[in-house]
């Protein structure tokens, strides 16, 4: 029923494959065959991390789209393998943080009777593609972008050249001028564009966060839609080829995108894309079409926009949650992960079950992942949206904070991971607790904290960041301002010292205090500061 | 399938014809000695320097030196797509997980450091009954079958 790519006798056969593969190499493991350091390649290409208590397994939501049935498996891993949650990231996938290795090979089975898998989501090689959660939803958007990141999802599994890339590897497709999924800050970034009439792709590359944040420069303006593989292939060629390997931290597209320059890296690209023409590694445009047609709208009542705002809750929910959909009659409703106090992207396997039950009913079967850690339902009907909320709000669900200071995107942090220096889910519960009471004042205003350098909560790409560090043995913590992952793109820079963990919570409300005090005409808080510049805001922190 | 030996133990070979016994020797050594028909790639050797020699070609050995080294599975690619049929051995720090990627990049035969089993690659390359994409190998991609 949902409105998503399904399954052949040739996908269900590969995700079988891998499964069985997987059992095996687990069992070589356990049984002593491999050594830690040769399993670990493998099971990263499962998804499998050794956190700092368990293994954590990500489990791939391509481009964040989930049918009823899906969720209802995620909910069921989460009460048979884990504790009773999952966690969603920032990659549109889910995340498993207490999973032991002996079931990880049952886990994928289950997975696989939905049609999900855990293949690529880590490890050095091409991960899930992502992709705008508004996707077949939005006014804005040229084509829907789904066919290509599934084109581009086929392609990219089990690929045999890019397995063992310098590092990992990100792409992002949209196909709005409007960037709803951090595309500029992939290792490619392809939007779906219109040039006398025809489709092709505008392509980004060497975009990213970590250690050395960078904005992807265009490579190609225009690729026609049925040449999006040999291009992509001609990218990862020049990246396997050249990306250094003499340094991890140094591994990435963006550092051989910067250190060569765009124009060389292009001259690279280009001569490796002419050698590729006469390969035929392209799929037909039938495949394209076969992939569409998944893809069709589905079959929308008429009906008009409107709804009653009677309840003030609800016209509170839904002034904030709600996105407009293309289809009159219709809206898109983010399912806010981001309560008060609790975990950002946590939910129950009770909650999940519920979401699943919610899609059914109200949204076509469909969910799907927000890059910030949100759910929606793309597809509801503006007559069903108070019952919704209604049902929503009973279970939790109805914070109506999305894109406000309280839906703060964080990394799992030093509670967790085996990287972090520093905790950062204190601090999210921390900051959204003093100033949810004022969001609604502050308008859209996007915080982001990751709880070490490698960025994992997009710290730089947040109007707000906060940057977790070990200062001595003392968590520590930076902030900076000025950061986007829009179409506005842009970095945050660092204000200045850094500030303990009650003083980091004080030091946004003070930088909060002054956007009030200076807002010219409903500017949001990233628009005040790009006018005014880091002197102020310096000057109240630090002055 | 055959086997050979050397003095690392016995390796997979996925050819027909007599393995070829004279050492590979570097690039820049192959290029200046007009008689050699074996040479060894590194990694970050630019693999397309051999293009005009390919004719006398007979073994390529790419090194691995650590698995995760990935960037002589594009070595092998390159070759293949370069119209090169002699033997493409990979070596080093192979191990019996990569052996089916390698394979699909055009590699033809190995000399893994720890030696692996005729029986144990037999198997790894079994496991994957389809591919999406179309390599240096001559699998059919999925989508070619699915609009065959």
């Amino acid at each position: 029923m949902a409105t998503m790519y399904k399954y052949d006798d040739y996908d269900q056969t590969m995700v079988d494959a891998r499964v069985a593969e997987f059992r095996d190499q687990t069992a070589r493991r356990l049984a002593g065959d491999l050594t830690e350091d040769q399993f670990k390649p493998l099971r990263l290409m499962n998804g499998l991390y050794l956190q700092l208590h368990a293994y954590m397994l990500r489990v791939a939501v391509p481009y964040g789209t989930l049918s009823g049935a899906q969720m209802h498996m995620l909910a069921t891993i989460a009460r048979k393998y884990d504790k009773g949650y999952g966690h969603f990231t920032t990659r549109q996938n889910i995340q498993y943080n207490w999973i032991q290795l002996k079931d990880a090979p049952d886990i994928l089975a289950d997975l696989a009777t939905v049609e999900m898998h855990a293949i690529q989501t880590s490890g050095n090689c091409i991960r899930n593609i992502s992709s705008d959660q508004f996707a077949g939803v939005a006014a804005d958007e040229v084509v829907d972008p789904r066919p290509y990141a599934e084109l581009l999802r086929q392609w990219s599994s089990f690929h045999p050249e890019f397995s063992y890339l310098p590092r990992k590897f990100k792409i992002a497709v949209i196909a709005s001028d409007e960037d709803r999924a951090a595309m500029r800050l992939h290792d490619i970034g392809i939007q779906m564009v219109e040039k006398d009439g025809a489709l092709g792709a505008k392509f980004f590359a060497g975009g990213g966060m970590g250690r050395t944040p960078m904005i992807g420069p265009c490579v190609r303006e225009f690729v026609p839609v049925d040449e999006l593989i040999s291009f992509s292939e001609a990218v990862l060629r020049v990246y396997n080829r050249y990306g250094r390997r003499d340094n991890k931290y140094k591994a990435r597209i963006k550092i051989l995108v910067h250190e060569m320059g765009i124009d060389a890296f292009r001259a690279e690209v280009d001569a490796e894309y002419e050698k590729m023409q006469p390969l035929d590694l392209e799929p037909p445009r039938a495949e394209l079409k076969r992939i569409e047609a998944f893809f069709a709208p589905p079959a929308y009542e008429a009906a008009e926009d409107g709804y009653d705002l009677s309840d003030p809750d609800f016209a509170i929910w839904a002034e904030t949650n709600l996105f407009p959909h293309k289809v009159p009659g219709y809206a898109a409703a983010t399912i806010s992960l981001k309560p008060v106090g609790g975990i950002p992207g946590d939910a129950s396997a009770d909650q999940m079950d519920l979401i699943a039950d919610l899609a059914a009913r109200y949204s076509m079967d469909e969910v799907r992942v927000t890059h910030a850690q949100n759910l929606v339902l793309p597809n509801v009907k503006q007559a069903d949206l108070y019952a919704l909320w209604q049902e929503l709000d009973g279970a939790g669900l109805a914070p109506a904070n999305l894109d406000r200071a309280s839906d703060i995107i964080a990394c799992p942090g030093l509670d967790y991971c085996s990287l972090a220096n520093a905790r950062s889910i204190p601090i999210a519960q921390r900051l959204a607790e003093r100033l949810a009471p004022v969001e609604r004042r502050l308008g859209d205003l996007q915080i982001k904290i990751s709880g070490c350098i490698n960025a994992c909560g997009h710290h730089h790409a947040g109007h707000i960041g906060i940057l977790g560090v070990d200062k001595k043995g003392v968590e520590s913590y930076q902030l900076l301002l000025g950061g986007s992952a829009a179409e506005d793109v842009s970095l945050a820079k660092i204000t200045g010292p850094g500030f303990d963990e009650h003083g980091i919570v004080d030091a946004v409300e003070t930088v909060t205090n002054l956007y009030e005090s200076e807002r010219q005409d409903g500017e949001r808080f990233l628009d005040t500061y790009r006018r005014l510049g880091m002197a102020p805001f310096k000057e109240a922190l630090y002055g | 399938m055959a086997e050979q030996q050397n003095n690392k133990g016995s390796w997979p070979r996925y050819r027909d014809d007599a393995p070829v016994n004279s050492p590979a020797v570097t690039l820049e050594a192959f290029v200046e000695q007009p008689d050699a028909v074996a040479v060894r790639i590194e990694p970050g050797a630019d693999v397309r320097e051999l293009i005009p020699h390919l004719g006398r070609i007979k073994l390529v050995e790419i090194g691995f030196p650590v698995f995760g080294d990935g960037r002589n599975y594009s070595a092998a690619r390159i070759l293949r797509e370069e119209g090169y049929q002699g033997e493409i051995r990979a070596e080093g720090d192979v191990l019996l997980d990569q052996i089916a990627f390698m394979r699909r990049c055009g590699v033809d035969s190995f000399a893994p450091a720890e030696p692996i089993a005729a029986e144990a690659a037999e198997r790894a390359l079994g496991f994957w009954p389809e591919v999406y994409q179309p390599a240096a190998d001559a699998r059919t991609p999925i989508w070619a079958k699915r609009h065959g």
